[in-house]
């Protein structure tokens, strides 16, 4: 039997899409987590920064930073786009709109007329040259086997996790705040803070912007090693979002972060698993039926989470004692 | 402000400070030195008028309560006041400034602050936090100044420290550190009120600050409204507790079917057979404990009741009894 996938699946730990996804999902947890915002289109925002991203990097040459940039204001016009006619309703209906605007930006990129500028549904690739020629690490391979990174990986790695520590800091330093309390406060009731005399439109309007910028930037950290494929950007994205931050806890900064790194290694954990027990005919299941089986494993384990730590991991207890 | 042009180019007396009103009294009566003045505010919700106020005036500094029965429009005309409601026409003014169409929040800015019928204190955050969050022009509440706590820490020591006199004042000191959704329902009560003061509010909208709230708790809060008024404040305030009402208001407007239909003292407007038929009832005063007031109460249903209950008393000896001390005693 060939157990390699159990180093490799500690490999998630720090992976670029584990990197991501913890960025995309603490960016969710403010909207969610703290503000109560229920943003069923995050994987939307994570598509509009990497296509601002990729398309100035590869179709107009921009350097790294502008195009970083770029990604940025492409969330933040989205965020724009999408809460000026929602954000005055009740929740319900920002949710309705951002599932329906992640699924038409996918479709839209997808459209043969644009696709010389967006790439069609292949996507983009080599958006990554700009940020390589930044990289100080000599050529070469580190890391013992099989975990072997090459210096491109390595440059990732540290900068995407560099990315984590500095904006999970500035999230957590915003959240303590009277700014944070303020999100908070609309979280459990938006009319007590508007009567307190708070612009709530104005802090909604922040919180979803401040949550979208994080998604675009964890889009641009997961396709900078790979290829940016609109595919990766449907509505099952914002799904495992909100099972990450479910797992880690909604309301902490930790969370999101240590939710993704145990999201992406279980899920690449049982898929080994999954894989032996199929080849050796142990399960009387084909390897057809091995992918989507290791979802139903996670959908159970989410259920059982929420059911028996609804919280979270991180999330304090006393917490769940007055959940209505 | 305004205030004292107002008061000075008026003939009246000024020294008199029981003198609330300017002529007659009666629904739309001036007064002498309002701070909020509404005209000719009307809400609909479809073909039913639930808003029809021609004129009213809230006295500065004084207490006044707004009654009237269930569907009067009084909640509605508080959140028409207050921006968490559009009317279809009208304007107000408070001190002295146009108030019509300004957002809730600017309202709340410019230092008329409510509570609501349904209390609504923030359940997953501190007792402390909520109380912080009433506080107004925070540094910190800009996101950009928010990342530097160098710039607001000093601020938030200030309002912390106003927080616990406040919160210490209305007993909820020990509860600090608790979440708000710990509470009981009359501790979330004074929590909200003692929040909507951490903004140093002129005029304060309380809806039912009694509803649910024991009697010994009522006695203190009676006291704190008290002590509202002492401190120069306005207050508003909905209520159905006849009682408080008596106590404390020092002016009283009765409001049906969305209209202003009495004004004036509450000893005197508890008299007036508009408001007796429009919502207490003939028989507000009468002690249903009793057999006499059973009695006076049945003698208005049906005279079938009032036979009923005589033939039950004579029935039985101690009831009989009961009912000649009790008529002994009112006739002394």
């Amino acid at each position: 039997m060939d157990f390699t996938f159990i180093p490799l699946a500690f490999g998630q730990l720090l992976s670029p899409q584990t990197i991501g996804f913890a960025l995309a999902a603490l960016g969710l947890a403010v909207h969610f987590g703290f503000g109560g915002l229920l943003n069923f289109g995050q994987a939307g925002f994570m598509s509009v920064g990497g296509y601002f991203f990729a398309i100035t990097a590869v179709k107009f040459g921009f350097p790294f930073w502008l195009s970083l940039v770029a990604a940025i204001i492409g969330a933040v016009i989205f965020a724009f786009i999408l809460g000026i006619p929602t954000l005055r309703l009740r929740a319900d209906y920002l949710s309705i709109v951002t599932i329906a605007a992640a699924e038409i930006v996918r479709y839209t990129v997808q459209t043969p007329q644009i696709a010389p500028f967006t790439g069609g549904s292949d996507g983009i690739n080599g958006s990554s040259a700009a940020f390589d020629a930044l990289n100080p690490i000599p050529p070469g391979r580190y890391g013992i086997a099989p975990l072997l990174y090459s210096a491109s990986d390595l440059w990732i790695i540290i900068c995407g996790w560099g990315a984590v520590l500095v904006l999970g800091l500035l999230v957590w330093q915003l959240m303590r705040s009277p700014w944070g309390r303020v999100i908070k406060g609309i979280r459990e009731d938006e009319d007590a803070v508007r009567s307190l005399g708070k612009n709530v439109y104005a802090y909604k309007m922040q919180a979803l912007i401040l949550g979208g910028v994080l998604g675009a930037l964890g889009a641009v950290v997961a396709i900078i090693p790979t290829s940016l494929q609109p595919e990766n950007f449907g509505t099952q994205t914002t799904f495992f979002l909100f099972t990450i931050i479910l797992l880690g806890g909604a309301t902490t900064v930790l969370g999101p972060i240590i939710g993704s790194i145990i999201f992406w290694v279980v899920l690449s954990l049982s898929d080994g698993i999954l894989s032996i027990l199929v080849t050796n005919h142990i399960v009387p299941l084909s390897t057809v039926q091995q992918g989507p089986i290791r979802f139903i494993i996670v959908g159970v384990a989410l259920m059982l989470l929420v059911i028996f730590r609804p919280q979270g991991i991180l999330g304090k207890k006393r917490e769940t004692y007055f959940s209505v | 402000m305004s205030d004292q042009s107002a008061t000075t180019d008026v003939n009246v007396n000024v020294n008199d400070a029981k003198q609330i009103y300017i002529g007659d009294v009666g629904p739309g009566v001036k007064k002498r030195d309002p701070i909020l003045i509404a005209d000719s505010v009307t809400r609909t919700f479809g073909g039913n008028t639930a808003v029809n106020v021609e004129h009213v005036e809230i006295p500065r500094n004084m207490i006044t309560a707004l009654i009237g029965p269930n569907g009067a429009g009084k909640t509605t005309f508080f959140n028409l006041l207050t921006g968490f409601d559009k009317p279809n026409s009208g304007n107000w003014t408070y001190d002295g400034q146009k108030l019509a169409g300004v957002p809730a929040f600017k309202v709340a800015r410019r230092g008329m602050v409510r509570t609501f019928q349904l209390t609504k204190s923030l359940a997953l955050l501190s007792v402390m936090e909520n109380m912080r969050l009433g506080a107004t022009k925070q540094k910190g509440e800009n996101i950009f100044r928010a990342m530097l706590p160098f710039l607001w820490r000093d601020q938030e020591k200030a309002n912390t420290a106003k927080a616990m006199e406040l919160l210490g004042r209305f007993k909820l000191d020990t509860k600090k550190d608790d979440y708000a959704a710990s509470l009981s329902g009359g501790q979330r009560k004074l929590l909200e009120m003692a929040r909507a003061l951490m903004s140093d509010p002129d005029l304060v909208m309380l809806d039912e600050p009694m509803a649910g709230v024991n009697p010994a708790l009522t006695q203190s809060l009676l006291g704190h409204i008290l002590g509202l008024k002492d401190q120069g404040m306005t207050v508003l305030f909905v209520e159905h507790d006849m009682h408080m009402v008596q106590t404390i208001a020092d002016w009283v407007i009765v409001m049906a079917e969305g209209k202003i239909v009495a004004e004036g003292y509450p000893s005197v407007v508890m008299q007036d057979q508009a408001v007796i038929d429009a919502y207490l009832g003939a028989h507000h005063d009468v002690d249903l404990g009793t057999l006499t007031g059973q009695l006076a109460v049945a003698e208005d249903i049906d005279p079938h009741l009032v036979e009923e209950l005589r033939e039950e008393v004579s029935a039985d000896p101690e009831l009989a009894e009961e009912l000649a001390e009790e008529q002994n005693r009112t006739e002394q």
